[in-house]
């Protein structure tokens, strides 16, 4: 039997340890000084907007992790000595441990704006976050959400719940256009202004504004002009948290470098999640990715490493899901925001303009590459099994009714979709 | 991470405040309430049609303007915003106080109901006698406790009907499916059984609304029910013959195709108070799974005790009038051991392996005393087939579960346990095709593959109490006896995760791990490794 420390306990490292327990004996330790229980980070938007309470984003109910002897532990850890085989803990003590994950997730990126750390100022990740987001924003008539990707549009539904008027400032020349081609961007742009959100496009931040009490009372674009608002928050992206690694011997980049196995340059020492950094990326996958499943995928891996053999991360063809306002977005396979020199895009919208598909397929082979689906379901293992067997994008237009996912009778629009791919130019 | 910062603010969330408009919706609402409030405490109306139709319609055009201005301002999609923080929604004070109203206003309907005003052997008074007018419109007679409460039933199931289909707007499967339980409700529970009494005025009360089948109308076969239903001529007939039907042909064969939901959640009154009056509540249930180990003990237990009653009762009356009956008590008392044996004995055949050891155990020492206690009391000559007197047995059923359990608990409990406490923890009606669905139905609610985020909306929306969760982010598909199939969870989903389906029985409850996202090689590593594992 061996001690397994995991630092963190978020889906990566909870993951981990649930097969680690699965498939051993050894004991097992999760540290964490976020909260005491391993909960969905996804969901604390939810516990603000009142559709559930913060217990209600724990999958697990507290006393599953005495029935299944996985110790949690409520510290920090402040510090990794690799050659002793031990972590420093901030409340004092320190741990041994023969196996060590790191599992630590993320932190909001702050790219050095003047006021960043300001009172009023927040990011949105953590279960702190959450809280301080509940606490200063009572009183709040104007936020201002700054990037324009998934975090912001949830921390702007977020306010829009409690009737916060928002301001969300979006570098970019539309929205997330960086990932969504233009039909796609533009059609949630739309929506986001349907919500009379006060959306600036092409409009970065310049700095924070304080007031007498040090507070935060104001932005100003890098347009020049300033904003009034109590509450700012921060969302362009995040990065690995992995500050308490440095001077470790561990290998770092952005992230903690790992190898396919997800071993470290230390022997003993991995790292999975968001926190993990691939040498190389994995085909078209970043070398960092924080997504809820690769971090489950990792912890499962990982798990298999350690207690039966070593087993290579491979995490399978691409896919991902969000949720803008109201709008629901899926995506298989690649699709980029601009088409690749093999590549044509296919583009399909509803009059409603409330609902779009887009098919990305090599111009010579037909093969399917890919898809974004916007306010229809689709289902993933159709997707899945579509892109193993490299079939063609005429097999998915002629077995699209079977790729649907939507709930029953809602409007079917396979034949639309159908003509308007075949109609003759 | 953030530093931590007291919070000063003493400002309630903004989704506790109300616009001007539905204030006033409020206030026409409330009024029309005020009026029966006025007629209970024996205020006379002078034209008491026009005053309860002031009455109704105050409260019905309330609600339809309350819900527009509520939802139609902003994009159709989810609609949640502070239900865990509204007092009414999260077990405040409006919440215990609704509930205890509820409560009270259930023992006095089924207890007290000359406190109402009814009364047997005079004149109507109070809100019993506001009623009168329609009473005698629709089926010729004065007002009885129960046309009231069916007349607000009815009216509670439409307007909040209305007020469901709104919110749910985006969603096609909740607006068919909440249309069939307003119109089920207004016709067949309603209209349809007053009309068919006012033509057939000489008749004696038996039971007129077609979808009410036993055990759910525990008394179908009860000796004064099959005495006026074989006195009351064709339609008495048609509705023994045709609750017969439901209970062994129509029911088993919908529910095989579409699960219990084609009654459950798109037919039942009591589902369609659920869903439309007990919809601000669904997210209350308790989703524990000690709260499941008591519903799985409750309800099958609730559903023992009404064959067994049954059975008794069926015997009595066949011992008691055997010139009434096309079939004697002997063969019946054959009849019922074979059919509990049939059924207790094909589940064990055919189905034990989904089943786990509890179940299985119970299951098989439940059917070995029934059986054996029918035939042993059969044989003694006993004229109980299960020891005690099947009027005892039958009037404890009908107050424990038939008024206290159904009616008390399961309305009065909305605020503060769901709305579906009655369904879930009670009905026997839910426990028999519950059985069915999870052993032999095509419907399951489909995981799509790895895209679930455990974020929890669905456990939270499921009025039932089921953890949908645990199963979605396994990839598993959700097979539960519970489940009514009322959708909301995949309506919640912001991942667009879950389908309700009917679909093959193979692999009905398949897992889809190896779409968690893991390569295929790895998932074929895993089951080698469950396979090792079993062999060792």
């Amino acid at each position: 039997m061996q001690h397994i420390i995991i630092i963190g306990n978020g889906i990566a490292g909870i993951t981990a340890a649930r097969h680690i327990r699965k498939l051993s004996d050894h004991q097992i330790t999760v540290i964490s000084a976020e909260t005491d229980y391993f909960f969905s980070r996804t969901a604390l938007m939810y516990v603000y907007m009142g559709h559930m309470k913060f217990e209600h984003t724990q999958p697990y109910e507290n006393t599953f992790w005495k029935d299944n002897k996985i110790d949690l532990q409520n510290d920090f850890v402040s510090s990794v000595d690799t050659i002793h085989k031990t972590i420093h803990l901030k409340s004092g003590g320190t741990r041994a441990y023969d196996k060590l994950i790191i599992a630590t997730g993320s932190k909001s990126n702050k790219f050095g704006w003047p006021g960043q750390d300001l009172p009023g100022v927040t990011g949105l990740y953590s279960k702190q976050d959450l809280d301080y987001i509940e606490q200063n924003s009572a009183n709040c008539k104007r936020a201002v959400v700054v990037g324009g990707g998934l975090i912001g549009i949830e921390l702007i539904e977020m306010l829009l719940s409690r009737n916060i008027a928002t301001t969300f400032l979006v570098r970019e020349k539309s929205f997330w256009d960086a990932v969504l081609p233009k039909g796609e961007s533009e059609l949630i742009g739309r929506h986001i202004r349907e919500h009379g959100i006060d959306l600036k496009l092409e409009t970065g931040l310049q700095e924070i504004v304080a007031d007498q009490n040090g507070r935060a009372k104001a932005i100003v674009t890098d347009k020049g002009e300033t904003i009034d608002c109590e509450l700012v928050g921060l969302t362009a992206g995040v990065s690995p948290n992995i500050d308490f690694l440095k001077n470790s011997g561990i290998e770092l980049g952005r992230g903690v470098k790992v190898n396919r196995y997800l071993q470290t340059n230390i022997e003993d020492v991995y790292a999975i999640g968001d926190c993990a950094e691939q040498h190389e990326a994995i085909g078209n996958r970043r070398p960092i990715e924080a997504v809820w499943y690769t971090g489950r995928m990792m912890g499962e891996t990982i798990a298999q490493t350690i207690c039966v053999s070593p087993v290579r991360y491979n995490p399978g063809h691409w896919f991902n899901s969000a949720k803008f306002l109201d709008i629901e977005y899926q995506t298989y396979g690649w699709v980029f925001a601009q088409p690749k020199a093999n590549e044509t895009h296919f583009y399909w919208e509803h009059p409603s303009g409330k609902k779009c598909v887009r098919f990305v397929y090599d111009t010579n082979t037909r093969a399917f590459i890919g898809i974004n689906v916007f306010g229809i379901r689709m289902r993933h293992q159709f997707f899945d099994k579509v892109l193993t067997e490299k079939q063609s994008i005429d097999y998915v237009m002629e077995h699209l009714s079977a790729a649907n996912f939507d709930p029953e009778f809602f409007a079917k629009h396979e034949t639309d979709i159908k003509n308007a791919f075949y109609q003759p130019l | 991470m953030s530093p931590n910062i007291i919070n000063l603010s003493v400002a309630q969330h903004a989704s506790e405040q109300q616009s001007s408009k539905q204030k006033m919706a409020l206030a026409i609402g409330l009024s029309g309430l005020f009026i029966l409030v006025l007629a209970l405490v024996n205020v006379q109306f002078s034209n008491k049609a026009l005053w309860l139709g002031i009455s109704l319609l105050a409260m019905v055009v309330g609600t339809i303007i309350y819900a527009n201005d509520l939802y139609l301002h902003h994009p159709a999609g989810i609609k949640n915003n502070g239900i865990w923080f509204k007092s009414l929604t999260s077990k405040g004070t409006l919440g215990w106080s609704i509930s205890i109203l509820l409560t009270l206003f259930y023992v006095v309907i089924y207890w007290y109901p000359q406190y109402l005003g009814f009364h047997a052997d005079k004149e109507n008074t109070g809100l019993i006698a506001l009623f009168d007018p329609l009473s005698a419109l629709l089926n010729g007679h004065t007002a009885t406790q129960w046309f009231v409460y069916g007349t607000l039933y009815t009216v509670a199931i439409l307007a909040l009907g209305y007020k469901f289909i709104l919110k749910y707007r985006h969603s096609k499967y909740q607006i068919v499916r909440t249309i069939s339980v307003m119109f089920f409700q207004l016709a067949f529970a309603f209209l349809i059984p007053e009309i068919l009494a006012k033509l057939n005025p000489e008749k004696a009360y038996f039971v007129k609304d077609i979808k009410n089948m036993w055990p759910l109308n525990y008394y179908m076969f009860e000796d004064w029910h099959l005495k006026s239903m074989l006195a009351g001529g064709d339609l008495g007939l048609f509705m023994l013959l045709f609750g017969i039907a439901m209970i062994f042909v129509i029911s088993p064969v919908l529910t095989y195709f579409y699960g219990k939901r084609w009654y459950c959640s798109w037919v039942c009154g009591c589902g369609g108070l659920a869903e439309t009056a007990g919809d601000s509540f669904r997210h209350l249930s308790d989703k524990s799974i000690k709260a499941w180990e008591f519903e799985r003990w409750s309800i099958h237990l609730v559903l023992v005790f009404v064959v067994v009653s049954t059975i008794s009762v069926i015997y009595s009356f066949l011992s008691n009038n055997p010139d009434q009956s096309i079939i004697s008590r002997d063969q019946f008392a054959y009849g019922a051991a074979a059919l509990l044996t049939a059924v207790v004995g094909s589940i064990f055949y055919f189905k034990r392996a989904s089943l786990n050891k509890d179940a299985q155990y119970t299951l098989a020492a439940l059917g070995v005393i029934l059986v054996c206690t029918l035939l042993l009391n059969y044989f003694w000559g006993s004229a109980n087939l299960y020891f005690i007197d099947s009027y005892t047995l039958r009037s404890w059923y009908g107050f424990a579960v038939g008024a206290a359990f159904s009616g008390v608990i399961g309305v009065g409990f909305y605020p503060l346990m769901g709305s579906r406490v009655w369904c879930r923890f009670g009905c026997p009606m839910a426990a028999i095709l519950g059985l069915q669905q999870r052993l032999f139905s095509k419907f399951r609610i489909t995981t799509n593959g790895g895209q679930c985020i455990s974020c929890g909306n669905c456990s939270n929306a499921c009025e039932m109490g089921i953890d949908v969760r645990a199963y979605a982010q396994k990839g598993e598909n959700i097979v539960r006896a519970s489940c009514v199939g009322c959708g909301i969870c995949s309506a919640v989903c912001p991942r667009g995760v879950l389908k309700l389906e009917n679909g093959a029985l193979e692999n009905r409850i398949n897992s889809n791990a190896g779409l968690l996202g893991n390569d295929v090689s790895l998932v074929a590593m895993l089951e080698n490794h469950k396979k090792t594992e079993r062999k060792s």
